[in-house]
């Protein structure tokens, strides 16, 4: 087996060992539903555009919260040690992090599929093709940030300020489309590409660009690779 | 099996290893020791590639550390100072991940051999964070030794237990210590002392001492401490030294009406020791007890910490 799925397997289950996964679920559904359900009968329209309208957001305070601990705690305990001198790549610790937070955002996008059942009962010409692009949409806007998130988790031994590290890059990338009105003409298309929503709200039209795409997984990288970085360079502590 | 080339560790100025050379042969059972703060940790944790040199080199089994890390690891069970623990994991749980990074084929009779050897019987399932502090040290263990290293090195493996579970710890260490390379790193003598062949001391980064059990002792103890209690008039105690060629007396203390404590010095190299008992008996004196006072790695130690201290 791979040694990374060994460490995603191990996240996976401290996620649901303890109450937290379950309360991070919980309450995304709540919210999500929420968003959902209550203006669903004054559109009425068949689709599940509010719903990718919320989850960005909902994401923004519950993927810092979901990969806060996965490296800040392992430092604070001592664990990344153990972990360390374990015949394993740093490479593939930030991987097996990065697919455990990755599934725990799966899950939660699963179980918002009975929004979708909703709409399939309720509606006619539901437009499937948009829908499953908007799933693959926040399932890669999901691993943006969960990218994010690790890496915070990677710079500093202390839970909380992973949390607000992570929260605030992530902000950064979310915000900036409310920018493009006050930059220079000029500017304007090098913020549009670096807005994470520019190249999500292309996918929920129903558009699978590969450009988009180039973007999500390049964010991706980057971070993960940031994170396998400051992972290494433990030398300092 | 492991050699260390003038290895060399700064934390930005400060040096916490400076320029340590040594070789571990195999199945040696080594005592690494100093005070808190000698340089220790950073040592073993270079050794096991948690942390790089700032210089110098270590090889294990003509592997080098920047090239073959994976590979070395595989060779090293590590218990790290202070035992870090998944907490939330069962003891079998925690067992399984360690045993599936390191990839053993054998898991099944592999982890009751190890559970029966670090006698975890009656905890296997239970979460880590219920035990006892010393049934955590043996999870520890159990999680070095799973992947039957040759190397094995315990930082520090009985800091913070009870004398019994530190005996029972020890009892463990010496069973491992017969068929692997061991490194164990200590503050306290006594234990390095009783499970070791081979003792390095090291101070502020530098190694200071290199060599076995008695040679650490002989070389630095040449003169032997004897104490006698002695029902004899205080007044001719004095004889003694007076009678008996290089010997001197450093104190005399009366225990009660009649009864004195006499500290002899002479030189380790010419027993005193019958000369002294006939002299005893020719006074007609009666002679309660004597013994050799052990000055032993104690004083080894300090010597030569706080002299590198003051330097």
């Amino acid at each position: 087996m791979n040694l990374a799925t060994t460490i995603t397997k191990k996240e996976i289950k401290s996620y649901f060992n303890s109450p937290a996964a379950y309360i991070v679920l919980v309450i995304f559904l709540l919210l999500s539903g929420w968003f959902f359900a209550s203006p669903l009968f004054i559109n009425n329209q068949a689709n599940l555009r509010t719903l990718f309208g919320i989850i960005p957001l909902l994401y923004l305070f519950f993927i810092p919260a979901i990969t806060m601990g996965l490296l800040s705690r392992e430092k604070n305990t001592g664990t990344m040690e153990l972990l360390a001198t374990l015949p394993i790549k740093d490479s593939q610790i930030i991987m097996g992090k990065f697919w455990a937070s990755v599934s725990l955002i799966g899950v939660g996008l699963l179980l918002t599929l009975v929004h979708f059942i909703t709409i399939m009962l309720l509606g006619t010409n539901v437009d499937f093709g948009a829908i499953f692009c908007g799933y693959i949409g926040l399932l890669f806007l999901g691993a943006v940030y969960s990218s994010i998130g690790i890496f915070a988790s990677s710079i500093t031994s202390n839970q909380v300020v992973s949390l607000i590290i992570s929260f605030f890059i992530i902000f950064f990338f979310f915000i900036i489309k409310f920018f493009l009105f006050f930059v220079p003409d000029f500017m304007v298309g090098i913020f549009q590409f670096i807005s994470i929503d520019y190249h999500f709200s292309n996918i929920t039209r129903g558009v699978i660009d590969t450009r988009n795409i180039i973007y999500f997984i390049s964010l991706i990288v980057l971070f993960l690779k940031l994170a396998q970085i400051s992972l290494e360079n433990r030398n300092w502590k | 099996m492991i050699s260390l080339k003038n290895l060399t560790k700064d934390y930005g100025s400060v040096r916490a290893v400076d320029h340590a050379n040594f070789e571990i042969n195999e199945g040696e059972i080594l005592g690494f020791l100093g005070p808190n703060g000698a340089g220790k940790t950073t040592t073993l944790r270079m050794i096991t590639c948690f942390l790089s040199p700032t210089s110098g080199d270590i090889e294990v089994e003509n592997m080098n550390i920047n090239n073959k890390q994976i590979e070395i690891k595989r060779l090293i069970g590590y218990l790290p100072e202070h035992n870090p623990l998944y907490i939330d994991m069962t003891v079998y749980d925690y067992l399984k991940f360690i045993a599936d990074i390191r990839e053993i084929s054998n898991f099944g009779p592999r982890i009751k051999e190890v559970i029966k050897q670090c006698g975890l019987n009656g905890v296997v399932h239970k979460p880590i964070n219920t035990l006892s502090k010393g049934y955590k040290q043996r999870v520890g263990f159990a999680q070095a030794i799973i992947h039957d290293p040759k190397i094995l090195i315990l930082d520090e493996p009985t800091s913070g237990l009870d004398p019994n579970q530190i005996v029972e710890i020890r009892e463990l260490i010496k069973e491992l210590g017969k068929e692997k390379t061991l490194i164990i790193s200590s503050h306290i003598l006594q234990e390095v002392q009783a499970v070791c062949d081979r003792i390095i001391i090291i101070n502020e980064g530098k190694i200071v001492a290199d060599g076995s059990t008695e040679e650490l002792q002989s070389a630095f103890q040449n003169k032997t401490k004897l104490i006698l209690e002695l029902i004899a008039p205080e007044s001719e105690i004095i004889e003694i030294s007076n009678n008996i060629n290089e010997t001197s007396i450093l104190s005399t203390s009366p225990l009660n009406d009649a009864t004195f404590k006499v500290e002899i010095e002479y030189d380790s190299a010419k027993d005193k020791r019958a000369e002294i008992f006939n002299f005893v008996k020719s006074k007609e004196w009666v002679l309660l007890e004597m013994h050799r006072e052990n000055i032993s790695l104690e004083a080894v130690f300090r010597n030569l910490t706080i002299e590198g201290g003051e330097k």
